[in-house]
């Protein structure tokens, strides 16, 4: 099972290493980890997406609550969040397979960053699942390189703020 | 040598100002931590001009673990916070275990340690470690103060953080230019931490469904740990357990909490615990933790652990709760807070046939002590030294088999009276958490009992008992082997004793004599009633090597993950 994390935590130096730190610490099992600014500068936002079952994930959630830094845990499960991702990739392009290239581009919503020589740098942004299906669509294509940014996330319709931290 | 700093090159220091060094002395001050203990190094020399003829009593340990440990014995035996000093680097990294240890027990220090200056940070500069980023999982929180302005802010939010809630240890790591940069001395705004308020009340629904299982219950057990220790609830309890007819089991870091000896008392449940203990615990209906962890060495095999009962837990710290075990009745929230909601909430009612159960247990499963003429057994030095020592003693324990039987024979009526590594289980914490909790409590004895194994790990600290003249008396339970792991090598390993029988030991007696600590060694039964006078009768410091029976054992003993009541039939 997966889970969403969102954690509000006080802007401070190393937080990220006490979150991070805990979460290896304990042997939780992470998908991906995104930290941010949020609308007060004093506060950042860490979206982690983790996997466990029930016990592990609660465990996980009261765990970060601990940390001084923490000031919010939220728990989201997927079906209640509003996520996001941005990928960028790099894929090789073959002259003659220009065309095609860009077609594929279009179909799959994506956007060109860069064009060189002989590659070009593609962005997709949307959510898991949309950046997903975009890198599958490039399978007839060798990707170079990627990176991805992980899930960020707010929890839905009640302006990302109380939720039951233990849904 | 100068008893004023020597003027300092360069310009003037800006009216109204003093160093970072300064701040620190200052702040140590201004919040009556008088008592710090520590070792100096490069990059803490302008905090140790600051603390010269400060005001501030530094007491020099004989290595950086020597003092944390004592920092930590100091902590434990006042309640206060225990202060601790160590320069970059070594120094620093010196600190590792005694921080974990003092993590896992919940123990609130303040680590203050030197750094290398900013601008070298970073660059694998002499005597560099990253402290900050080697203490993140032992610490409660820790800083690294790379600008003066932040200085006192961080001490007062950290010392905030180190007592309050769950305690813990706290490090605050300090540039050797943060030290010497000049910074205006200002009260710190109250500390407020977003998202977190220890004294909230506990939840009134929680608590009543907690009266209401405790009036319920027939057969009641109180499972109370070290988080009694730091609420100061040992009389609420004692309230609480003798209107209620609860029996009451102490884990290791609470033994005193509630009176060893009471007819409600259990002892120490789990793993070396008497028969009786788990067995009440096996019996039970409704097991109420207050303040404790469920740990492993207590439960055992989760599934069947007190298979009878509902399972209540109240902690400070929710993540604690449900951690270990299913519970049915959690409650979150300051211990005495609770204690106090719950004792409104309650309608008590006697169990007499919950008592008289207790009571026949007791009688029928005692634990066993073995006598012998020939050769003394560690049980009878136990119970010999809590006899002569009397009730108001601390004792302090190093790790392993001597720790358990202290945990079994000493008989502990107060709180604060018996010191141990628990969780972490540190060999060598005996002696320097010994001399840090004399040098808090003056006014009590205080006992080290330590195996001959975890002696040897921070002897050198009879230099500084020596030093100040802090009148400890030290017992060595010496039986020439690391005997708990003999004993599991004995049981579980076919008596294969692979590296756990020291083939020389030095003489311990005499070697207290070259630290300037009268020792002495018994050897027989019969010379050990003197020698325990001798001890307490000698005034200071002493040393006593007694050897005991190298075969001996930790009995009962359930093995690591079985359940409750499989007791573990030694083969005599």
């Amino acid at each position: 099972m997966k889970k969403i994390i969102s954690i509000l935590v006080r802007n401070k130096p190393g937080v990220l290493s006490h979150v991070a730190g805990l979460v290896t610490r304990r042997a939780y099992n992470v998908e991906s980890i995104a930290a941010g600014p949020t609308e007060d500068r004093k506060i950042t936002r860490i979206t982690l997406v983790v996997s466990g079952d029930e016990k592990v994930l609660e465990q996980v959630v009261r765990q970060i609550q601990k940390l001084v830094d923490v000031i919010k845990v939220d728990g989201i499960p997927h079906e209640s969040a509003m996520t996001g991702e941005l990928a960028l990739i790099t894929v090789s392009l073959p002259r003659e397979r220009k065309s095609e290239l860009m077609n594929l581009v279009s179909l799959l919503g994506m956007t060109v960053k860069t064009i060189e020589k002989d590659s070009i740098t593609l962005q997709v942004a949307g959510s898991a699942q949309r950046v997903d299906s975009a890198i599958n669509g490039l399978s007839p294509f060798t990707i170079k390189s990627m990176a991805r940014t992980g899930l960020v996330a707010l929890p839905l319709g009640q302006n990302g703020e109380g939720a039951d931290p233990f849904p | 040598m100068h008893d004023k700093p020597p003027a300092a090159a360069g310009p003037p220091p800006p009216k109204g100002t003093i160093t970072g060094a300064q701040a620190v002395v200052k702040f140590l001050l201004d919040r009556g931590l008088k008592t710090v203990f520590g070792y100096p190094g490069g990059a803490v020399i302008p905090l140790y001009d600051a603390l010269y003829k400060s005001g501030v009593r530094h007491i020099l340990a004989r290595h950086e673990q020597g003092a944390v440990h004592m920092a930590d014995g100091f902590a434990r035996a006042t309640g206060s916070v225990g202060v601790v000093i160590a320069t970059s680097g070594p120094g620093a990294t010196n600190l590792v275990t005694g921080l974990a240890n003092a993590h896992m027990d919940s123990v609130p220090l303040l680590a203050i340690t030197g750094q290398v200056p900013t601008t070298s940070i970073g660059s694998d500069s002499f005597q560099e470690a990253d402290i900050y980023g080697i203490s993140i999982p032992i610490t409660k929180y820790n800083y690294l103060v790379k600008n003066a302005d932040e200085l006192v802010e961080s001490l007062a939010e950290g010392l905030h953080i180190a007592r309050t809630g769950r305690p813990g240890p706290v490090l605050v790591d300090i540039p050797k230019d943060v030290q010497t940069s000049y910074l205006k001395y200002g009260e710190p705004n109250e500390i407020r931490l977003p998202g977190r308020d220890p004294g909230e009340p506990p939840s009134e629904a929680a608590v009543a469904a907690l009266a209401e299982a405790l009036e319920r219950s027939q057969r009641p057990v109180f499972y109370v740990g070290g988080g009694a220790v730091a609420a100061g609830v040992a009389e609420d309890i004692l309230r609480l357990a003798e209107g209620s007819d609860a029996a009451v089991a102490t884990s290791l870091l609470a033994k005193g909490v509630f009176p060893d000896g009471h007819p409600l008392s259990l002892g120490l449940p789990g793993m070396h615990g008497p028969k009786y203990s788990n067995m009440a615990i096996n019996e039970s209906d409704l097991i109420v933790g207050l303040g404790v962890r469920f740990d492993d060495r207590v439960v055992g095999d989760v599934r069947r652990f007190a298979p009878f009962a509902k399972i209540a837990h109240v902690d400070v710290d929710p993540a604690e709760i449900g951690k270990r075990l299913q519970v049915e009745l959690p409650v979150a929230g300051d211990l005495k807070l609770v204690l106090k909601a719950l004792q409104g909430e309650l309608k008590p009612g006697p169990k007499p046939r919950w008592r008289a159960r207790v009571a026949e247990l007791k009688k029928k499963h005692p634990l066993q002590a073995p006598e012998s003429p020939e050769v003394v057994k560690p049980q009878k030095l136990v119970s010999l030294l809590s006899e002569a020592a009397g009730e108001d003693a601390i004792f302090v324990t190093d790790v392993g088999q001597h720790q358990m039987w202290c945990a079994q024979f000493l008989s502990v009526k107060k709180p604060r009276r018996f010191l141990s590594s628990g969780g972490l289980g540190t060999m060598g914490f005996g002696l320097p958490a010994a001399i840090g909790a004399a040098l808090g409590a003056e006014k009590l004895q205080v006992v080290a009992v330590c195996g001959d194994g975890g002696f040897q790990m921070t002897l050198q600290e009879l230099a500084c008992a020596r030093q100040y003249d802090v009148p400890v008396k030290i017992v060595i339970s010496d039986n020439g082997c690391l005997g708990m792991v003999r004993q599991w090598q004995q049981f579980f390993h076919k008596r294969r004793y692979s590296e756990t029988i020291f083939q020389f030991n030095p003489d311990f007696a005499r070697l207290a004599e070259v630290f300037g600590v009268p020792g002495r060694r018994v050897e027989k039964p019969r010379d050990l009633p003197g020698a325990v006078d001798w001890l307490f009768q000698t005034k200071g410091a002493a040393l006593l090597d007694v050897f005991v029976d190298p075969e001996e054992n930790v009995l009962p003993m359930i093995p690591a993950g079985k359940g409750q009541t499989d007791f573990y039939e030694a083969e005599t």
